[in-house]
């Protein structure tokens, strides 16, 4: 896999227990160390590529999310990581709880598991990487243009 | 007199893993006011109960915080197991106690490390957390999960520790006991650390107890109360102080939790000598009916489980008071007063877990 630019991550804890988002940060740290395939973790929107969301949507959460993907430049990934961001998991049947983060973003991938072990955030990471490498690809192609005369 | 600001702060930051808003009403750079909102985590947990039988609802208690995921489990299923007089076999007392210790220190290590960040030592914030994976890896070895245990159950606990795996975890806590010497100095004498730490964010002993404070937040300001000290588990067995300083700052705060995780090693070196034999758990027949105010303490401070149970399969109510939750006014009453560059350490050193506050 070439892996041309280094993406940047953003995180952001949905309504989600905690314990996948630790184990988000654990992917950053040296055992997972996920800055081998060149991820670094951002606070700041506009510098993110990949976004990483755990737990599920819900009333007070949905303008966040929408406005942190608004924010992030073109083009991005949304990674949905844990059973409460696929669908809303044990949560589902909450009165608070939309269900998943597809019902306000567009979800590229999703990462089962509660909570999400390091491990599948990475693969799901790393399947980022090669989505976000094709969107780029896409969006860089020359608009065809006919020949004149 | 200097004009006043308002500065948004949060719910995405990037000092925060979980989202919290404050409005900072700032003079210049000073603090004036903090102004919190809340409720980006709601989930609406409590209500569950009128949907998952009170046997069901243990995973989803354990989902309440997944930091102290194990003792919400076991808080909620000791709370049911005195509403129905259930006799949990002392060796799965035992076996809680001990998993609840390595609880807490995975749980302080994860806040040494995010408060490493939080004043910008990277590495620092790394260290920990590559010693906070050994833990990890006690706690797959042993239940199963690394984060989620679901090993509690009402009646007990599901699985066993054999004599083996304890002597090759005692081994490993004195290796992990050596390392956090080690790094205990950096968070304690390096003069960089200082310079954040100390003589920011005062409580004194009379605020902790005025606007009360829980865990460690109130320890570290000189009261000595530990809900341990109660007695639940197998905790009337062994021998310990709540540890206090009487300072009040966030350097008191971060040395309280450094000897915690020392008492913590101690504590499950007692219990592991004393730990008995036999079943791990008991059958439980029948529904509860009755109430029961349970009180556990947690990494973060005093949290408290109120079960209403009805005679059926559904309970009346569930409801829990978490730590963070009692140490939100303290900490908005720390913030006055303070610069705008020191609210992310002050905020992150009464530990907010916002998942549990909000459940």
């Amino acid at each position: 896999m070439n892996i041309s630019k280094s993406p940047w991550l953003l995180h952001y804890d949905g309504s989600s227990c905690n314990g996948c988002d630790i184990e988000v940060l654990a992917c950053l740290t040296p055992v997972y160390d996920v800055e081998r395939f060149g991820v670094i973790n951002t606070g700041n929107p506009k510098h993110a590529d990949i976004f990483l969301i755990t737990g599920g949507i819900n009333h007070q959460n949905a303008d966040v999310v929408r406005q942190i993907y608004n924010q992030m430049p073109k083009p991005k990934v949304v990674v949905a990581v844990g059973i409460c961001a696929c669908n809303g998991g044990i949560f589902k049947e909450c009165y608070n709880i939309l269900g998943g983060v597809d019902t306000v973003l567009p979800v590229d991938i999703y990462v089962p598991g509660c909570a999400a072990r390091p491990e599948a955030i990475i693969d799901g990471v790393v399947k980022a990487v090669a989505l976000l490498d094709e969107k780029r690809k896409k969006a860089a192609a020359p608009p065809q243009r006919k020949e004149v005369g | 007199m200097a004009t006043r600001s308002v500065v948004p702060f949060g719910p995405q930051h990037p000092v925060l893993p979980e989202p919290i808003h404050l409005d900072l009403v700032l003079e210049d750079e000073k603090v004036v006011e903090a102004v919190p909102s809340i409720g980006f985590v709601h989930r609406g947990l409590e209500k569950l109960v009128e949907k998952k039988d009170f046997h069901e609802y243990v995973y989803v208690a354990e989902r309440i915080c997944g930091i102290c995921s194990f003792m919400h489990g076991m808080g909620y299923c000791e709370a049911v197991e005195r509403i129905m007089k259930v006799e949990v076999p002392e060796r799965a007392s035992y076996l809680r106690t001990i998993w609840c210790e390595m609880s807490r220190i995975h749980s302080h290590l994860l806040w040494l490390g995010l408060l490493a960040d939080a004043f910008g030592f990277e590495s620092l914030f790394m260290q920990s957390w590559r010693l906070r994976e050994k833990i990890l890896d006690m706690f797959e070895v042993s239940t199963g999960g690394r984060v989620i245990f679901s090993v509690n159950k009402i009646g007990g606990v599901r699985k066993d520790m054999d004599g083996e795996m304890l002597k090759s975890f005692l081994a490993l806590f004195d290796e992990m006991e050596k390392e956090l010497r080690i790094l205990s100095k950096t968070f304690l004498n390096d003069y960089a650390v200082n310079s954040r730490l100390r003589d920011v964010g005062f409580l004194t002993k009379e605020q902790a107890h005025d606007f009360g404070t829980v865990g460690p937040f109130m320890r570290a300001s000189g009261i000595a109360r530990d809900t341990r000290k109660l007695g639940y588990a197998a905790y009337p067995d062994l021998d310990f102080e709540p540890i206090t300083s009487e300072v009040g700052d966030c350097y008191a705060r971060t040395d309280v939790r450094i000897r915690e995780i020392f008492q913590s090693f101690d504590l499950i070196r007692q219990a592991a000598g004393k730990i008995p034999g036999g079943e791990i758990a008991v059958p439980v027949k029948g529904f509860p009916d009755g109430e029961h105010f349970m009180r556990v303490e947690q990494p973060r401070g005093e949290a408290v489980y109120y079960v209403k149970a009805n005679g059926t399969k559904f309970l009346d109510r569930m409801r829990v008071r978490t730590p963070t939750f009692a140490n939100l006014p303290g900490m908005l009453e720390t913030l006055k007063g303070c610069q705008l560059a020191d609210v992310p350490i002050l905020i992150l050193t009464i530990d907010p877990c916002i998942s549990c506050t909000e459940r």
